[in-house]
This record gives C-alpha cells, structure tokens and sequence, in this order.
C-alpha cells in the first residue's frame, strides 16, 4: 500500500503559499494569520508520521516509499520519488518545527511587503523538505536549487544594510557548489547506463553502482560533491558566506538558515558521499584531510566567535565550530560517530535555532545587535534571561542538556577511531563554554548600563510559544536520548556496514596482507546511548 | 512557406488601403499568417514520411528536423508580433512593411531550416538577413536604431560575403550545390587538402559570425541595443535558432567527414564565447546590452554540446544527447529570452527609454507581476531548476560528461555562474532597490499574453518536459531508432 504522507507533508507549505497569493496585500493580519496557520498545519499533519516510523525503525530501507523510479520524465529516467529513513525522518521533523518557529517569531519583525514575505517562506519550506525526501537525484538536485531562490530573496529583500551584497554572495557560494555536484550526479548516471545498461536517476539503484567506480575516477567525483557540501555546511574554508548571510538575514531566515539549511550539506555528506564513495572516504589520506578541516573549523570557528562585537555574528560563527563537530562524527566512519553527527545535527538546530531567536528579539526591540549597547538585561527581561541561560547551556554542551548527548557521542567515535582528533576537538567544547558565558554575563549580568534597555518588555505570550516546544525538545534529548539512537540505528548501521565492506584497505589491498589495522568496529548504538545518560 | 510569403505581401497591399490608427489590423494580419502557417506545417507534419519529402528539384528537404525549426521560428515570429503592437504604438513607427518583413525574414528562415542545396541556403540566409537589416533600423527617427542597422548591414554583408566565396569553393570541388553531393565528394577528398580547409574556414566564418560566436559577435550588442525592443528579442531567438539550423545542416549534414578539422575550431571558439561574453556582461548597465552578451554567452555553451556531437560517433549517447541539448537549448531558450525581453519592452513608455540598469529598479511596486516574472526568466537564463533553462544546460553538460570532455564541463558550469551574478543584478535592481516613480505601470494586452505564454512556456517545460523531450526524439528520429537517421544517412 502507498501511503501519501511525505507528499502531503512536502505540498501542504506551497498550498499555503498558494493561497496567500489570492488575499489582498493590504490586509497583514489576514496574511499573517493565514501564514501562521498554514505553518502550523504544516508541523501537525507531520506528527502523526512519528508514530508511524516508530513502529517501523529496526526494518531495513527507506520507509514510506511514493512513486516509483522513472515515472516523472521516462525520457531521462527521473521519477517523482519518496522515502526516508531514519535520519532523514529526524531532518524532516527538525524543518517542520523551525518552519512553524519561525513563521511565527516573524509576525511583528516583518513589516514591509508582509505577503510575498510568507509565501516565500512558505516556499522555501517545501523545497528543504523535498531535499530530505527525494530519492530520486533529478529531483533532489531540483529541490537543492529552487530552495537557493526563495533564501535569496528572504535576504535580499528584508536583510539588513548590506543585505545584497550578502544575497548575491550566497547564492553564488551554493550554487558553485552544487553546480560541481551536477556534473558528479551526471556521471554517476551515466556510469550506471555503462554498467547496468538503464538511464535512471534513482538513488537507491545508484548506491548498487557508484561504489564500482573506480578509485582514481571516484576521487574526483568526491571532490565534485564534496565541494557542494562543504560549502552548505560550511566546513572551514568554505564557510565565508556564512557570517554575511547570517548577520544580514531576518530573524526568521537565520533560524531557517542555521537550523535546516546547513544540515543539508551534512546530510549530503551521510546520504550521498559515504554511500557512493566508501572507498575513497575511507582512504586514510582523504579521511584525515577532512576530519583536519573539521577540527581547524571547530576551533577556528570557537575563536572567533570569542572576538565578536555583535551578537548574531557571535552565533554565526559557533555556528562553524558546532557544524564542525557534526563533519568530524560524520567522518570518523563509525556509528557512534554518525549517530551522534546526525543527532547533533538535531541539537545544532534546536538550540542555534534558539539562539537565533533570541537575538532577534534584543534586536526588534533595540535595532541594534552590539554587545556593549546591552548589560544587566536580566534586572528588566528576567524570563527572557532565564530562557536565554537553559538554551546558551544546551548549545555549550552541559549535561542533561541535548548538546552534551550530541557532542559526548561524537568524541567517543573519535576517540575509538584515533583519540588525537578527540583531543583536539575537546577544546572546542571549552572554548563554546567560554564564548557563551562570556556574552552571557556581558548581556544579561550587572545593573542596567544603558539606559535605553531600563523600558524594554519582557516576552509576550507568542513569544514565549515559539521558545516552548524548542526548550521541551532541548530537555527531551537531554534526559532521554535512547528513542533517538534508537532511530538511527538502523540506517547508520547499514551506513558503517557498506563502509566497511567497500573500504579503501578491503577493497584494494590483497587477502593475504592482512597487516593494515582493521577499521575500528561499529560501537554499538546502545552503548553509546548508555553512556551518554 | 508559400502561405507566409501570400501574407506578408498581402500585408503591404493592405497596409496602402488602411487609415492611421487602425494599423493594429496588420498586426492581427501577421498573426494570422503566422497561425495559418503553423496549421500548413502540422498538416505537412501529420503525412512526413520518416525520411522527409524532397522538394523544388531535390533542393528543399523537409523533414522532421525542418519541421522542428519550423515551429520554432514561427513561435518566435508570432510572440515578437505580440509584444510590437504596443512598442510600435509608443515609438509611432507604425507601418505595415514591419509585419511583412517580420514575415519574410521568416521564409528566409525556413528556407534555412530545410534547405540542402547551398544556393537555396543562401538565397533564405539572405531574405532573413536583409528584412532584419531593415528591421533594426526600423526607428528612422532614432539614431541609435540607424546606427546599428548600419553597423549590422555592413558586417552582415561582409560575412555573407566570405560565406558565398566558401560554398563557391565546396561547388568547385564537387561539381554540385546539393549538401548530399559535396558530402560524398568530399570523402573521397583528402582533409587536410588546402583547398578544402580554405573552404571550411570561410564557410564557418559566415556561419559562426550568423550565430555571434566570439571572436565574430562585435555586431551583436550593438545591434541589439540599438533595434526596436521587439526585434532585439525576435534575433535573439528566432534569426539565432536559424542561424544554428543552418550551421547543423551544413556542418553535420554536409560536411560531416570533416569533423575532425572543424571540431578542435569549435572547441577554441565555444572557450573564447563563453570567456569573452561571460566577462563582457559583467559590468554592462543597460539591459539589452547585458541580455545581448549573455545570449552570445549562451552560444558558447550550445557550442560545447556540438563540440560533444563532433567527438562522439553517431548514435552513441553523448552526440544523441549533444544533438537534443542544441536543440532543447534552442527551444526554452525562444521562451525565456522573448519573456526577458518582453518585460523590457513593456517597460518602454513615451519618456523612457526602459533599457537601462536603474530604470528597472523597484519594478516589483510598479508592475509586480512583471517583476516575478521577470524573476522567473533571469532564474531560467541563468539555468535554475525548475525552470525550464535547467534542462537545456542539464542535456549540455551531459554530453560533454558523456563524450568525455570534464575540463570542458567542468569551465562551463564555472562561466554559469558569472551568468548567475549578471543575472541577479537586473533581479537585485527590480526587487531590492526602491522605484525611481511610484507611478503604476500601464501593460497592454498583447504585452500581457506575450509575457504570459512565454512564462507559462518557461515553467512548463521545466517542471514537466516530457513531452518536449519527447518533440525533440521525433525530430531527430531517435524514438524509431537509435542513431540519428534523417540527418546522417
């Protein structure tokens, strides 16, 4: 039986966005609440796919499965087709929630061209859900690109003062990247009509041939996509656009921005370049350059944000370190180290996300993101600084809260593969913990400094709605992690597991010398998740 | 063909009885050509046999390639006619000979398309020629207009020139005019006899100057920008997409046994186009000027799937999917470009010019519509999926992929990004900036439909291309069999 759960997900922002286009441009309250709506609709009708997944976690394969391979355009063998597993179901969950967040911490900051606003949004959230359903690479790569558009003109149109210069930049970082993707995806289809004899763009039949390519060939290809990748993340010398966008964007886009487009590079990196390409991520040569970049980024990142004067170029940056950790677990090749990259990837949404939103709520009520122009907030906006405290811990990493749970499984996985990269990002940690508390007490400690802050309001119940359901989730990781390990076990061990058997040393060095180390041993999930509580 | 030619000159008889302001009625008269002419072509197309019918004394093939072109060209023809009523209006250039000569350049172009006798070719070459030549300098008043016809007449005509003196030389080696006979003649040849290479370097003069390659496109922004708005757009797509049928037919009907000559030739030209036009657009202001070197730009990468076809045996994937990128490139490339340029001409009003960088700032509050649209057009220039641009780079590239050629692929897919920042220069300016005058912007009917279609045209084929795929595999017989049978037999 099909069920049409993910295309009712996937369609129901657009539908929304639709209908924004036939109320008159004058009526705001109409527009937001229509808006709002809609966004909510969007996150509700994708809760009951929670249950549904759950009873069918430990099965094997994409789940949910809608279409079939070739039936959009048979011409070139694209198929309008769905599915997901488990860590895409997590990503989908993520993105409707933040949608929903952000839609509605938008009602008051935007108050020019309110309508296009919306339906831009709305827009955009349909084409990241589409990047983390398609199972088809035609029309992953169509979701990849339109999605660019709609971020574009969220930045472009309601940014701040250099709002084009950062637009424009933007949009020429990812689409440099995901133009080399291209031409990768062209050759992998290609190569799978010279092995197989079919033109098709179905991702699960790829994974059967890509990892036939051979290796000087394949390298290559993993540049193309990884190049993509990197960018969207960003890893460290890609990550330039970042800090632009991100001081320039909305509120609303920053958290869209932080929360969900970012996790589309690293959910290219576990969904296509480990799968396609296991001998080439596995060479110790590539392994080791990436996971170095990976650690430059994590501590590079955590420096910076030390400098920074403004608030959201603060967060921008921890954004790099924190993403660094999610490519470094992604990379080290072993479940703990993926299932924790996945969950932090989770965990980098809730909480930047949060972040995110909460300096954009200093910034409606001040218009001014400089850390010196605030001290001694919590005397006036005490819940906001209570608030504040519980997310900047979450996003330092202390226990009990879920960044700890993320980050605690990725060092383990590095630990087990080589404990020098563990060592290495271990001060990454450190220096998040310095940078937060540091702005924390700048912010938030002392008596009231300026006395423009001595009026401003505390949260007001809207408020307060789109902090809830961030700080339960930040709570739910962090006591009890197990459902979500739970979830990813299955995909990611059938991740490790393909690794492993198509790794560089496996496949290319002969039976008999047998004296390279052996990779390390997937570590089971339910240790990890254990030791994490 | 013949019907258009009944039209165009019934058009003129006309044009003497009619009194001035209702000049319009030529305009429906065109129209009506124009779909009367694509009736005749969907009749001849309904009763082709799979081989194409000879004609005019074996000089005149029409096949499913030609039949192809056909209803590009007429496409083209019956948007630009649409978007003229308006401009012609403000500019107070009404006059029957435009839509005549509109027509005209038309048969020329047929001419072209099915032509296989390089007399026949030469004779549609210059109909086409000659009626644009009169065409842009349509704005007597205008000294830009004039200029530009000048400019593009003389270089026109020079280029025709060497073009001429190259089929005179293929006739002297073979001793005939028809494309299947220097075909065989010329495979008994030697290819490097010096004779022979003479005659391609010019016959690929002409034609590459036909389709503005670099380092022959100096007349193209000129022209460009100087021609009535309406015209730019109906060269950017209908004379190019003849010029490319010509190039096709001579170069791999004809003069197919020579591909190991021509090919490197194509190789350095589509690198020198897409370089030279890519950094030419960057800084331009005005936008005509801008869309004229991003659509030299786009015959570098049409270029790229040709070098594609030259280095792939016939039949194989890559000169299959070379063959359909020129042409899908072709065909979206009508609709995105005549959208583009139909906003601009929408934009042009008694006082304003309308083709300046500025005067498109703030569009989106004085005809929001037009704006996204224009959005929609850029996007799909610029080769973002869905839209419909995205389907041609998408055949482009995997034929360069297909045939081997990364480095190629690899620079292509570099220089569409310079595409995108010019690109998004013009969208910046609409959307972003704040309007120049707040005043509404009036858009007339014709302007209306000639947008719409285009744009409907645009998303389309981008999110549903099947059965345009499937258009462009019947004309290159490719659904019936694997190789390209009506063109290299």
């Amino acid at each position: 039986m099909q069920s049409h759960i993910l295309s009712i997900i996937l369609f129901t922002p657009l539908v929304g966005a639709f209908v924004l286009l036939f109320l008159p441009k004058e009526n705001k309250d109409a527009i937001r609440w229509t808006a709002n709506i809609f966004a909510l609709a969007g996150f509700l009708i994708s809760l009951p796919l929670v249950p549904m997944f759950w009873a069918q976690r430990f099965l094997p394969g994409f789940k949910f499965l809608e279409g079939t391979p070739n039936n959009w355009i048979p011409s070139i063998g694209a198929g309008y087709n769905l599915g997901i597993d488990g860590i895409s179901f997590l990503l989908i969950m993520l993105t409707t929630l933040l949608g929903w967040i952000s839609i509605l911490s938008s009602w008051t900051a935007i108050e020019i061209r309110v309508k296009e606003y919306y339906v831009w949004f709305l827009v955009l959230q349909t084409g990241m859900l589409g990047v983390f359903m398609a199972l088809d690479f035609f029309l992953f790569f169509v979701f990849w690109e339109a999605m660019l558009v709609p971020m574009y003109l969220l930045i472009g149109i309601w940014g701040g003062p250099r709002k084009l210069y950062a637009a424009i930049k933007f949009f020429l970082y990812t689409l440099l990247g995901s133009v080399l993707m291209l031409l990768g995806i062209l050759f992998l289809y290609f190569h799978h009509h010279a092995v197989t004899g079919i033109f098709t763009f179905s991702i699960p039949e790829l994974y059967k041939t890509a990892p036939m390519i051979p290796f000087q060939t394949a390298i290559w290809l993993f540049v193309a996509f990884f190049i993509g990748f990197a960018i969207k993340v960003p890893m460290f010398p890609f990550h330039t656009w970042l800090p632009d966008a991100h001081v320039e964007a909305p509120t609303a886009g920053s958290v869209i921005l932080a929360g969900v487009l970012l996790k589309m590079g690293t959910y290219g990196f576990v969904r296509f370049s480990l799968p396609f390409f296991p001998a080439v991520v596995s060479h110790p040569k590539v392994q080791g350059w990436v996971i170095f970049l990976s650690l430059v980024g994590i501590i590079y990142g955590a420096l910076v944000s030390l400098m920074q004067k403004d608030m959201k170029k603060l967060v921008a940056y921890s954004s790099v370190s924190h993403l660094g950790f999610c490519t470094l677990g992604i990379f080290v090749l072993n479940s703990a180290g993926v299932t924790g990259s996945v969950l932090q990837q989770i965990n980098h949404g809730i909480s930047t996300g949060a972040l995110f939103l909460i300096v954009g709520i200093l910034y409606e009520r001040r218009h001014t993101r400089e850390i010196v122009e605030y001290g001694g907030i919590s005397n006036v906006m005490p819940l906001y600084a209570t608030i504040t405290m519980i997310m900047f811990l979450s996003s330092m990493g202390l226990p009990l809260l879920n960044g700890f749970v993320g980050e605690f499984t990725i060092l383990q996985g590095a630990f087990t593969a080589n404990w020098r990269w563990a060592a290495w990002a271990a001060p990454g940690v450190v220096l998040a913990a310095a940078y937060l508390l540091w702005l924390y007490q700048r912010v938030f400690f002392g008596t009231v400094t300026n006395p423009k802050n001595e009026k401003l309001h505390d949260l007001t119940p809207r408020e307060i709605l789109t902090f809830a359901p961030l700080i339960i989730m930040a709570l739910w990781i962090g006591l009890y992690p197990k459902p979500f390990f739970q979830i990813l076990e299955q995909p990611v061990n059938q991740l490790v597991q393909t690794i492993h058997n198509n790794s560089y040393t496996n496949a290319n060095a002969p039976v008999s010398a047998q004296v390279a180390p052996a990779p390390a041993p997937p570590v089971p999930v339910a240790v990890a998740a254990k030791a994490s509580n | 063909m013949v019907e258009l030619t009944i039209f165009a000159l019934g058009i003129l008889l006309i044009d003497l009885m009619i009194p001035r302001g209702w000049k319009w009625v030529n305009a429906v008269g065109a129209f009506v050509g124009v779909l009367f002419a694509a009736l005749c072509t969907w009749q001849i197309q309904s009763t082709l046999p799979p081989g194409g019918s000879l004609g005019f004394y074996n000089s005149l093939l029409v096949d499913r390639f030609a039949v192809y072109f056909w209803y590009l060209f007429l496409g083209g023809a019956a948007i630009s006619i649409l978007m003229s009523v308006h401009y012609l209006d403000v500019e107070d250039e009404h006059h029957g000979e435009y839509y005549a000569l509109l027509l005209l350049s038309v048969v020329g172009m047929m001419c072209m398309a099915a032509g296989i006798d390089i007399v026949l070719l030469f004779i549609g070459l210059e109909l086409m020629a000659i009626s644009t030549y009169v065409l842009v300098g349509f704005l007597r008043r205008d000294r830009r207009s004039n200029e530009a016809a000048l400019k593009y007449l003389l270089l026109g005509a020079f280029s025709s020139g060497i073009f001429a003196y190259g089929l005179s030389l293929w006739y002297g080696l073979s001793g005939g005019t028809n494309l299947a006979v220097i075909r065989r003649a010329i495979s008994a040849l030697n290819p490097h006899n010096p004779v022979v290479v003479i005659a391609l370097l010019t016959t690929m003069v002409g034609l590459l100057f036909k389709i503005a390659a670099v380092p022959f496109h100096q007349w193209a922004p000129d022209a460009y920008e100087g021609a009535p708005t309406c015209i730019t757009g109906f060269m950017s797509v209908a004379v190019k997409a003849a010029a490319w049928a010509l190039l096709l037919r001579i170069l791999v009907f004809g003069l197919w046994p020579l591909r190991s000559i021509y090919t490197p030739i194509i190789v350095i030209v589509s690198i020198a186009t897409m370089t030279g036009a890519n950094f030419a657009a960057l800084t331009q202001t005005n936008t005509k000027r801008l869309l004229a070197y991003s659509s030299i730009a786009h015959v570098g990468y049409m270029l790229l799937a040709f070098v594609a076809m030259g280095t792939s045996l016939p039949g194989s994937p890559g000169f299959n999917d070379g063959f359909k990128g020129i042409l899908v490139y072709l065909l979206v490339y009508t609709f995105m470009n005549l959208g583009a340029f139909a906003v601009i001409t929408s934009l042009r009003q008694r006082n304003v010019i309308g083709d300046e960088l500025d005067d498109m700032a703030g569009l989106y509050q004085r005809a929001p519509v037009e704006a996204v649209l224009m959005l929609l057009f850029l996007l799909s220039l610029a080769g973002i999926p869905p839209a419909a641009g995205f389907l041609g780079k998408y055949y482009i590239f995997l034929s360069l992929i297909e045939s081997g050629h990364y480095a190629l692929a690899s620079l292509g897919v570099l220089y569409s990004l310079f595409g995108l920042y010019y690109y998004l220069k013009i969208a910046n300016s609409m959307l972003m900036r704040a309007p120049m005058e707040t005043e509404r912007l009036p858009v007339s009917l014709g302007m209306r439909c000639a947008v719409g279609v285009t744009a409907l045209a645009t998303i389309v084929i981008g999110v549903y291309p099947e059965p345009f795929i499937r258009g462009v595999n019947w004309s290159l017989n490719i659904a019936q069999s694997p190789h390209v049978a009506a063109l290299i037999k």
